[in-house]
């Protein structure tokens, strides 16, 4: 599986403090697919998209890129490879200070890719990809509903065509008709771009419609992967518990029982 | 488990100076990336526009209340033992050299320090200092570099405003309320006033300018946990603006002026 893997993670463990979030995670992306880890609240899948990222490190494991070691990356090599990655935050983490397109182009305007006209242009473009109208481009965030917020920070997280996206938590805190037009629009948008795509979400509707492959993260491992139409029958009580929204089973919430 | 006082030194030594590490890394890594490019002047001057511009009614009305209060009191002190034309000396000696820059940059503190770590708190917690990254954006080129710089020029500039508008105040109160004349005020003034009582306190206000920018900026970049932490965030950079700011004040005194006789 290495060979054609985008992503390639080995034994990566992270902790802060007493609280060791991965613990030895192994995961890979292949070349051109779309993956989707599902897993409860607090499991760590955050924390794995910003290893990736480099926004935190491990302190053990290696995690390769197109079979680049990145952990413990200068900061040159770090910029160049920060060029393939677009990423959707779950609150879409869009610049409060800047307009809509301003938002779009940044990735554009910041590496000097276009010029502030053909970045505006291409913001308005991307916008269109996400079925905003080119007047959104003026309004600033605060002035966007949350399925619009979503929009804009997809359409800032293609514009700049990366190889890899990210998607953190894409429809959570949508209501089900604009989460699946969200999912519609990922789907689309990465096949576009012919992007390798890494999702997480523990909303099993947008993990289906959105996956090549699933893998499920508990306690900082994966312990199950295998193929989205597989996910009904893997024979894992874990997953199965996930899947099925049950609070009794293996996986054991902590919460304190009166 | 046992109290032990040892232990509980030690674990709180331990902390703080983890707290002083910490600090000095983020001042370095700060340092670094201003004076290396990218640059940003779109955003400096923003941001001396915020930092400076916006800071001048405050400044200036702080300014003179403050030498004007200043004047009275000289007076009821010169009046003890017969010497109260040294008003305008003192006045001028006092703001120029200690009360300009210290209270312009208190001043500064409250109103620069809260707005940068609530500002850039609510972008770490909204994670968008994250995505500042993901877009090839380094946050301290982009965030951090241009409010020190700003930081830095504006606040000498600002003392320079509540020195001259502080000395105004005392000439105000001792012309029309303690009958100075008014040349002989201006003129006790021009002649006494050196160039290094001025100099002085615009080195301490460009320190001062740094140390409210970067505690501005750290306690944001630091700030964890929604809209709590970024009001601790906030609380704290000013209140660790303020002390580092009367420190330092006495420090850069007692260098600065050491070419007099220097308490110890
Ligand atoms: N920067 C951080 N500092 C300290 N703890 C963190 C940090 N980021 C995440 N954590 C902790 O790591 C755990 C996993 O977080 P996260 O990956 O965000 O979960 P999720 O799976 O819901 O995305 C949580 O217990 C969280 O408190
Ligand atoms: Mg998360």
């Amino acid at each position: 599986m290495t060979e054609n893997a985008k992503i390639h993670i080995k034994n990566a463990h992270k902790s802060f403090g007493k609280n060791h979030v991965l613990n030895g995670l192994d995961l890979s992306v292949k070349d051109g697919k779309s993956l989707v880890v599902i897993g409860g609240s607090g499991t760590g899948k955050s924390v794995m998209l910003k290893c990736i990222l480099g926004l935190l490190t491990p302190e053990r494991g290696s995690i390769l890129v197109d079979g680049e070691e990145t952990v413990g990356m200068g900061e040159q090599g770090r910029d160049t490879i920060m060029r393939k990655f677009g990423m959707l935050f779950q609150g879409g983490a869009l610049f409060d200070s800047l307009s809509v397109w301003e938002n779009v182009a940044f990735g554009l305007t910041q590496t000097k890719r276009a010029t502030r006209k053909d970045a505006h242009d291409i913001a308005i473009d991307n916008l269109r990809k996400v079925g905003l109208a080119p007047e959104v481009g003026k309004l600033y965030p605060s002035e966007l509903s949350g399925g619009m917020q979503k929009r804009v920070g997809l359409a800032r997280a293609i514009a700049t065509q990366p190889e890899i996206i990210f998607f953190d938590e894409p429809t959570t805190g949508l209501d089900p008709i604009m989460a699946d037009i969200i999912n519609e629009l990922i789907v689309e948008r990465v096949k576009d771009l012919g992007a390798t795509a890494l999702s997480i979400t523990h909303d099993m509707a947008s993990a289906r419609k959105i996956a090549d492959d699933i893998a499920m993260i508990h306690k900082g491992q994966i312990i199950w992967r295998g193929p989205a139409g597989e996910i009904d029958h893997t024979g894992n009580p874990m997953v199965d518990q996930f899947i099925n929204g049950r609070a009794e089973g293996p996986i054991q919430m902590e919460v304190l029982k009166a | 488990m046992a109290f032990n006082p040892l232990a509980i030194i030690g674990r709180s030594t331990m902390a703080a100076l983890r707290q002083v590490g910490h600090l000095a890394r983020f001042t370095w890594t700060a340092l670094r990336h201003t004076f290396t490019p990218p640059f940003y002047p779109r955003l400096l001057l923003e941001q001396f526009m915020r930092i400076g511009f916006y800071s001048l009614p405050v400044v200036g009305m702080t300014a003179v209340f403050t030498g004007a209060a200043l004047a009275l009191q000289i007076y009821i002190g010169g009046a003890r033992f017969n010497a109260e034309q040294i008003v305008p000396n003192i006045v001028v000696l006092g703001i120029t050299r200690e009360l300009g820059p210290v209270i312009a940059s208190l001043m500064v503190a409250g109103r620069v320090a809260a707005a940068i770590a609530a500002e850039i708190g609510t972008m770490r917690v909204t994670e968008q200092i994250d995505a500042l990254s993901t877009l090839s954006t380094n946050p301290f080129k982009y965030l951090v570099a241009p409010r020190l710089i700003a930081a830095v020029i504006a606040l000498p500039l600002l003392v320079l405003i509540a020195d001259t508008i502080g000395v105004m105040g005392g000439y105000l109160v001792s012309t029309y309320g303690l009958g100075f004349n008014s040349a002989v005020y201006l003129q006790n003034t021009a002649e006494f006033l050196e160039l290094g009582d001025v100099t002085s306190g615009l080195y301490k206000a460009a320190v001062f300018g740094f140390i409210i920018s970067l505690m501005g900026c750290y306690q944001g970049f630091n700030s964890k946990g929604g809209a709590e932490g970024v009001g601790r965030a906030t609380t704290n950079a000013v209140v660790a603006a303020s002390i580092l700011i009367l420190a330092a004040n006495y420090l850069m005194t007692s260098l600065l002026f050491s070419g007099g006789a220097t308490p110890l």
